[in-house]
């Protein structure tokens, strides 16, 4: 192979084969590498990008690993208390209707401390998008168990795996919000492969877009790996996720246009 | 003042004040004494007259976070509780603080601790001055004694509350709350516009325009040094607002031998107790904390130089009387009499308290 391509000639328009979003900023990511938080901060900000929508846009970082999304995340961003990102959420949407509105959130930021905060604006049917990094532990602080911890999981508190007898069971918090009437658009992706991490931006779009028709909350769970919470490499992580989290957090659309399309 | 007067219960009377004063939204969650306030704002349909957002949160965690939202947009948000609520909305608080972001949270206390009782208290005076939450921060702490205070103290409360970006509590009871007197009520304001939210408060996140680069609005900062530059700011205000925000009423303490210091409904009962001693013979004056913090430390020592004795009444086991003790010159001597589990005292008791202490010893 001999034609090697210059430095002018990659730099040509024409040559561009990806370009970062103007709206991820240059801050190094805090995220260890191999995890999904990166590229579902990239797909989201990326689609706020393509429909213009900089300046409309307040964005809620959750208390979780992405704690400091508003680093990356080029938009006016709120960094809330652990769980209560629907809460403001709800109160800038309903103080400024015509602003894009997102909480950013894991599952112990949503699934555990802030269950209250998600089911009520969901159930109120708030126009803000939701987007949940279901990865099954708490990542920041260390690998604890999360309420989304599967069933014989190990975690640093369930060192011999979730016994659910004591422990309790897995929470499926999308299906469970599905069932409420204010959710309009619930969805489950994953950003663990270049298919999924398109169809995952397409969900995310079809969820901001929805928003911008004010027609109730909608609601885009990611399930992703947490590598180092796993205690695995990444790729292991992810394999570990295909054949584990998936078939008890099955990817696809849970609710459109307001009506369930699967059984919950 | 405004010029409409009116018959008003304390409560409704914060609820109007609310609306003309141009607030953007209220956030609650119903509690005894005070659930008349969003009664009122839901009878009243201000989203309708001035687009005021009034919500019924799923909790006091909720409501406090939605204050924090909305603050943090630049919107003069408020919401009003009693004490089970409030110790809920510590977490939220702290947080408020350490953002810097203006609100307004009206407590009307009651009896503690615990669920307690629904009657009056003044037992959160600890909680509202000292901290509550976590971390050093320090709320402006307005104590209205009339209904006519329950109305003005909103428009202080939020010119406060953006002149500091600080949190301003409202601490008042279930007898100001549910008490009827005539109020003059101010004119309709008209809300802030989003340009003019823009132009007032350029930290306010209303999205990034490319005139500016992204407002982040958070109390997170990893970096301790840098963390603590921020505290060092924050304390800096706090000894500002110490400085400019001393707020209090002195009743006919220059002739005073003996200064009753109290706040709110203790200070409504003992201008009565003093009306009785001053007919006794015995010359009594009240010295009325408005603001409780920053508390009116130096105007209370120069009065504790010239009297004889000074009495704290409180509807507590004695809280404020600490900062009384702290400030007033030790020759003189400082008592408490206090009733608590939402007993609230008589004038007589009081009489009885100053005569037994101060004048017969
Ligand atoms: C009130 C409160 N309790 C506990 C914590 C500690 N804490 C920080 S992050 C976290 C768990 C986050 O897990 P998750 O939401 O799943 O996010 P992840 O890091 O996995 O993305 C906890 C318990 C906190 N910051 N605040
Ligand atoms: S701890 Fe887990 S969730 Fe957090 S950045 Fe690392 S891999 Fe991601
Ligand atoms: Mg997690």
């Amino acid at each position: 192979m001999s034609d090697t391509i210059t430095k002018e000639q990659i730099f040509k328009p024409e040559n561009i084969v990806y370009k970062k979003t103007d709206l991820m900023t240059d801050n190094v990511l805090s995220y260890c590498p191999g995890c999904g938080h990166g590229t579902a901060h990239r797909i989201l900000m990326e689609v706020i990008d393509e429909m213009g929508l900089q300046s409309k846009t307040i964005g809620i970082a959750p208390v979780g690993c992405s704690v400091l999304a508003y680093e990356f995340m080029n938009v006016d961003m709120q960094q809330a208390a652990h769980g209560r990102a629907p809460a403001l959420a709800t109160a800038i949407k309903r103080l400024l209707p015509d602003k894009t509105v997102f909480s950013y959130q894991g599952d112990g930021d949503l699934a555990a401390i802030g269950t209250a905060e998600t089911i009520h604006a969901c159930n109120r049917g708030e126009n803000f998008t939701v987007i949940f990094v279901n990865n099954g532990i708490y990542g920041m602080t260390g690998g604890q168990m999360a309420p989304t911890t599967l069933e014989g999981m190990k975690s640093s508190t369930s060192p011999y795996g979730r016994d659910p007898q004591s422990m309790g069971h897995p929470l499926k918090m999308t299906e469970l919000v599905a069932q409420l009437p204010g959710t309009y658009y619930v969805t489950r992706q994953a950003v663990h492969t270049p298919a999924a991490v398109r169809k995952a931006k397409k969900a995310i779009r079809k969820a901001i877009e929805l928003q911008q028709q004010k027609v109730g909350m909608t609601f885009v769970e990611v399930v992703s790996n947490c590598n180092s919470g796993w205690k695995m490499t990444p790729v292991d992580s992810n394999k570990w996720m295909v054949e584990n989290m998936f078939p008890f957090y099955p990817l696809g659309d849970i609710k459109v246009d307001g009506k369930l399309v699967k059984e919950v | 003042m405004g010029k409409e007067l009116r018959l008003m219960k304390g409560n409704e009377a914060f609820a109007e004040a609310v609306i003309r004063d141009g607030a953007d939204g209220y956030f609650g969650y119903p509690i005894t004494p005070q659930s008349e306030v969003m009664e009122y704002l839901m009878v009243e349909k201000p989203y309708e007259k001035t687009g005021m957002v009034v919500l019924q949160a799923e909790s006091e965690v909720a409501a406090i976070n939605m204050l924090y939202g909305g603050a943090g947009c630049g919107k003069k948000v408020l919401t009003s509780s009693s004490s089970p609520g409030m110790s809920l909305m510590q977490e939220g608080i702290s947080y408020l603080a350490g953002s810097e972001l203006p609100c307004i949270i009206m407590d009307a206390m009651r009896g503690g601790p615990g669920l307690g009782t629904i009657q009056p208290g003044q037992a959160d005076y600890f909680q509202v001055t000292k901290g509550g939450g976590h971390g050093d921060y320090r709320l402006i702490v307005l104590a209205p004694a009339s209904v006519q205070e329950m109305y003005d103290f909103v428009e202080i409360s939020f010119d406060l509350a953006f002149k500091y970006r600080n949190p301003v509590i409202v601490l008042t009871d279930g007898a100001i709350g549910q008490m009827m007197e005539k109020v003059y009520i101010g004119e309709q304001k008209v809300r802030l516009t989003e340009e003019e939210i823009k132009e007032k408060y350029p930290w306010a996140t209303l999205g990034k325009t490319p005139d500016r680069e992204r407002n982040i609005i958070t109390s997170l900062d990893l970096d301790p040094y840098r963390h603590e530059r921020h505290n060092i700011k924050l304390q800096k205000k706090y000894k500002e607002i110490e400085k400019n925000e001393v707020r209090y009423e002195e009743i006919n303490c220059d002739d005073a031998d003996y200064i009753i210091v109290a706040y709110g409904t203790s200070a409504r009962i003992s201008q009565k107790s003093m009306d009785i001693a001053r007919e006794k013979g015995i010359k009594v004056g009240i010295f009325r904390p408005i603001s409780l913090w920053p508390f009116p430390k130096k105007a209370l020592r120069q009065l504790s130089e010239r009297v004889k004795g000074i009495l704290a009444v409180e509807m507590s086991a004695g809280q404020m009387v600490e900062d009384i003790r702290m400030h007033a010159v030790e020759s003189t001597p400082v008592e408490h009499y206090g009733r608590m589990g939402g007993v609230i005292p008589t004038p007589n008791e009081i009489v009885d308290v100053i005569e037994n202490t101060f004048v017969k010893s």
